[in-house]
């Protein structure tokens, strides 16, 4: 199969499990998730496919595979898609969260055709987005992503989740609102009325157009990245969403926002960027901050998660705006590295854990004695818990390193409050750790009527995720290269879209 | 050829409905049964296929008595929506609470269907305001048919009025517009010299004739009768009201404006308000929107609901004309045609439940995913394209509308931000539109049904035809140019016409 194909197959397959599922008579509704976890699979090895055939011998482009269909001929709109190695990597993510989000998902009974054909809507409309070369396209894509996740909150979800998801919701729709207007604006002002990344990123945008312009898109697409202040849906969506769509969120939707940020607002406007340079990297360190300082006074172990991804996502934002190779890099890997580690700290908590328990009360885990009675829960919690605070032979050290060095060429001074911020992740993180499953004598003497309960135990797709996932953390951390290398192949690339400003900020 | 013959070539469609419409009436006089009323529908169908076959096999265009009576590719093209959106009215009309006078239901929307036929193929101000009130005068008493409901015939009233106003106001504003230049026809107006459009009768006129429009289309600040009339009118009326005749009413609105007073613009942009129509709609529209969209925050009536969100719709498309030119009217018929599409959709399924749970309040909605799975999905599919949330038409109908309005003045920088405060108030409130389509939804799916028993939902044509909207708007969305692109081709096709008979003169 031509490589344009086996991108566009990624989506293709996921859409074509919510028509299954939708044919899918109601007696057999038990079925959805195998249908749901074949697409998923399906779409993961299209993205391995595509990821392999990326070439990146000299003189490359490095946007490969660009497949370009005419759509609608006035207003100039393509089918556009192709990728590159930033896009390929995202790709990748998101078909192991689809996968482990299906299998963590497995004991879904209240109407798993609805629940399974929303799920991979999202996933589809997340592929989408991250091949889209044409801004229309790629709206579109994103979009798609925000009517599935209210209906997946609200139906299926836990603590106040018709609160959590309308304010999900809300908050997406002004985010969405921002960059149509910045679209409309590109748009109008583009000199073939088109709307291909790839002829845009040519077109020189007026200063005044583009010092409105830029911070409106940014913003807009920061607000989905959880940039800090706009970051208040995040923690409440997570906790109110069911497991998978934690891990949806956390893992790919809120890195919608980043690549929006970077393929779109940054490639577009050089010089709205030059400008809003500091203030992003001052809310961004801002993020990195609060995040953590808010995770480590969190009662409930669900809100630490939440927190903790404010955090790991100013550290990409923080990255991003370092405009050097090094920075953006470990940007994009710890968009990677957070999808997998988010993902895997929301399967712990929401699924090994609260769907045992029934509580998220870290003082009432502590009295549970979960270290004993879920050991492979408790094992998968301090492998991710290690993995989130950067620990070396994990991807998170890798990708927080490459940014904190991308930093300390472009923000010497704000590097100082992300190093903070960083030591905070390992307070909050082995706060969580012990006082949940390793609870020193004083915090064991709250008992909990269960105490001496017997749990579940850890059922066979639950094992399989966990096992995915930490495997893709650990491999990734010893590995880094698998995924850095056509990374920063795409950045450094003469012909990248973003080289030339690489350059100027170099100089 | 005699001037008869030439009328019955240009208008047979029209003369093949009304003599359907007198036919049903006929048939209408006999014993009511049941099966009379398929019986009566059949005929309404079939009368309506062959006046639009007769639309597509055998289109006449040209021009009669100088714009009197216009035929071209847009006229047509609007003209065949127009006979679908009532054919479908029709349908949902049988499966619906209407039972009485089933005869004289079917034959008011026939006679309704020709009001907007000719008002679409006319380019003369005595022809508009003819075709207006025959549009209006049936829809009146479509509004008041259920005749043991009160609120059904204070909406009639309501209408009757504010309608009757609005035409009187129409037509003062007509004939000073006539008296000022001295023909009725479009083209006439079109070659008015500019400093004449500045005469301050014939701008009062203007102004006079687009509250009369106002009304029709139920812009800020002449909307108020709009929730009371969807609310108390037999829900297939108010589906007529929002679907055929906003389709009718904005196709003549673009022609007055973009083909009479091509001169008479104006100009809109921020700081640099210039007499002339363009600060009108600008006002208007962004009213409307504003309006529109926060009021339907706190109603807990679908179909007040819908009243105001087409308002609201109103008020994008009143920004759409303001792109002026071909990009204007392509852009606003394209929009019009997939929101009537969504709205008698959703005005359907409105019906249904209305029949099988007894309202249309919001709880009424509760569970409706669990008794009727498809048509809540298909209420899905209307709520998130009204929304303007892709893959789904209304999306794409928004970004052209507003692209267009946009790019109508294509400098954002140096100084002058064009319309751009006009539509990042658009932008802004359609995103404050999508929670009360949400919470809509919301009933549908989220919240579950009480007490009550769901009951088996039958299989009828409504439901059926339902599912085809949603699966038009569905499509249209995909592929937009399936209809995007023979309305572009009519229009241009329309506007060289009007050129070339122009320059005869």
């Amino acid at each position: 199969m031509p490589t344009e194909f086996l991108l566009t197959a990624t989506f293709l397959s996921a859409f074509l499990g919510v028509l299954l599922i939708l044919l899918l008579p109601v007696r057999f509704g038990a079925a959805a998730k195998w249908i749901a976890l074949a697409a998923a699979l399906a779409g993961f090895g299209f993205a391995i496919a595509a990821f392999q055939r990326y070439d990146m011998t000299p003189g490359a482009y490095p946007i490969q595979s660009v497949l370009n269909l005419p759509w609608v001929q006035h207003p100039n709109i393509g089918f556009t898609t192709g990728a590159d190695g930033i896009s390929l990597v995202l790709l990748l993510l998101t078909g192991i969260i689809a996968i482990t989000g299906v299998l963590f998902s497995w004991n879904v009974t209240q109407q798993p055709r609805a629940f399974f054909a929303l799920f991979l809507t999202i996933i589809g409309g997340v592929y989408g987005v991250f091949q889209s070369l044409d801004l229309f396209l790629l709206f579109v894509f994103y979009e798609i992503v925000i009517v599935p996740k209210y209906f997946l909150i609200s139906n299926w979800g836990s603590t106040n989740r018709e609160y959590g998801a309308m304010k999900l919701t809300i908050y997406s729709v002004v985010g969405s609102a921002l960059i149509l207007l910045a679209l409309l604006g590109v748009y109008v002002l583009a000199p073939d009325h088109s709307l291909n990344l790839l002829s845009l990123a040519k077109v020189k945008y007026p200063s005044a157009f583009q010092l409105w312009a830029f911070p409106v898109l940014f913003l807009g697409f920061g607000i989905l990245a959880g940039i800090w202040p706009f970051h208040t849906w995040a923690p409440t969506g997570h906790v109110a969403a069911p497991t998978a769509v934690s891990m949806l969120l956390a893992g790919v939707v809120m890195k919608l926002g980043s690549y929006g940020a970077l393929r779109v607002a940054m490639t577009l406007f050089p010089l709205g960027l030059e400008y809003w340079r500091i203030p992003i990297a001052l809310l961004a360190t801002a993020g990195i901050l609060y995040g953590a300082l808010v995770a480590l006074a969190q009662k409930d172990l669900k809100f630490v998660v939440g927190y903790s991804s404010i955090n790991h996502m100013g550290f990409v934002l923080l990255g991003l705006v370092t405009l050097n190779t090094i920075g953006l890099s470990g940007a994009v890997l710890q968009m990677f590295s957070h999808g997998i580690i988010g993902g895997l700290l929301f399967a712990v908590v929401g699924r090994m854990i609260y769907d045992r328990t029934h509580t998220r009360e870290i003082a009432l885990l502590g009295g549970m004695n979960l270290a004993k009675a879920m050991p492979f829960a408790a094992f998968t919690f301090v492998v991710a818990s290690l993995a989130s605070m950067g620990l070396p032979g994990f991807s998170g050290f890798i990708a927080e390193i490459s940014i904190l060095l991308g930093a300390w060429k472009a923000f010497p001074i704000l590097l100082v409050f992300a190093g903070l911020g960083v030591i905070i992740t390992v307070a909050f993180t082995l706060r969580a750790l012990q006082r949940t499953f390793f609870p020193a004598h004083g915090a064991a003497a709250v008992p909990h009527e269960d105490a001496a309960h017997e749990f579940e135990p850890i059922t066979l797709p639950e094992r399989l995720g966990a096992i995915l996932l930490m495997a893709a953390t650990l491999g990734i951390g010893l590995f880094p290269k698998i995924l850095l290398a056509p990374i920063q192949w795409s950045f450094e690339n003469p012909h990248s879209l973003m080289h030339h400003l690489i350059q100027e900020v170099a100089k | 050829m005699s001037f008869a013959s030439l009328l019955f070539q240009f208008l047979t469609p029209e003369f093949m409905l009304a003599d359907t419409a007198l036919l049903v009436l006929l048939a209408g006089l006999f014993k009511s049964t049941a099966q009379k009323r398929g019986m009566l529908l059949s005929l309404t169908l079939l009368g309506g296929i062959i006046a639009a076959a007769m639309l597509v096999l055998h289109p006449h265009y040209g021009n009669l008595s100088n714009g009197m009576v216009v035929g071209d590719p847009l006229t047509q093209l609007v003209k065949l929506t127009l006979l679908t959106l009532s054919l479908i009215t029709a349908i949902f009309a049988a499966g619906s609470t209407v039972r009485e006078h089933f005869a004289e239901y079917l034959g008011l929307i026939l006679f309704s269907t020709i009001g907007m036929m000719l008002l679409a193929g006319t380019e003369d101000l005595l022809m508009i305001f003819i075709g207006l009130e025959m549009t209006s005068i049936p829809l009146y008493i479509l509004t008041g048919y259920l005749k043991r409901s009160s609120a059904s015939a204070e909406a009639a009233l309501k209408y009757f009025l504010v309608g009757g106003v609005s035409a009187a106001f129409l037509l003062f504003g007509l004939s000073l517009i006539y008296g000022v230049t001295g023909s009725t026809s479009l083209a006439d107006l079109a070659r008015t010299p500019r400093a004449a459009l500045l005469d301050p009768l014939l701008l009062a006129g203007v102004v006079m004739a687009m509250v009369g429009f106002g009304f029709k289309v139920a812009a800020v600040p002449f909307h108020l009768w709009a929730p009371d009339v969807y609310e108390g009118a037999p829900t297939p009326s108010a589906a007529l009201i929002a679907s055929g005749s906003k389709v009718a009413g904005f196709l003549i609105l673009a022609k007055l404006l973009t083909i009479g007073f091509a001169k008479g613009t104006g100009s809109a942009a921020w700081g640099l308000f210039q007499p002339g129509w363009l600060p009108l709609l600008a006002i208007a529209g962004a009213a409307s929107v504003v309006v529109g969209n926060l009021a339907a925050l706190s109603q807990s009536n679908v179909k007040r609901i819908l009243a105001y969100s087409a308002i609201a719709q109103s008020g994008y498309m009143l920004l759409g004309l303001m792109a002026t030119g071909t990009t204007g009217i392509s852009s606003v018929i394209f929009y019009v045609i997939v929101y009537a599409l969504t709205t008698l959709g959703a005005f359907g399924v409105v019906s249904l439940v209305e029949q099988r749970r007894g309202g249309s309040q919001l709880h009424h909605f509760q569970g409706l995913h669990q008794s009727a799975p498809g048509l809540a999905l298909c209420m899905g599919v209307f709520m998130v394209s009204l929304a303007g949330i892709p893959p789904l038409a209304g999306f794409f109908g928004k970004f052209y509308l507003f692209a267009g309005a946009l790019g109508s003045v294509s400098s954002l920088y140096d100084g002058n931000l064009g319309l751009l405060w006009l539509i990042i108030v658009a932008v802004a409130f359609n995103a404050v539109s999508l929670y009360y389509y949400l919470i809509v939804l919301k009933h549908i799916f989220v919240i579950p049904t009480g007490a009550e028993p769901a009951q088996p939902s039958p299989r009828c044509a409504t439901s059926v035809f339902v599912g085809f909207l949603a699966l038009a708007v569905f499509a249209l969305g995909l592929y937009p140019a399936a209809l995007l692109e023979p309305i572009q081709n009519a229009v241009t096709s329309a506007a060289t016409f009007a050129a070339k008979t122009a320059a005869l003169h």
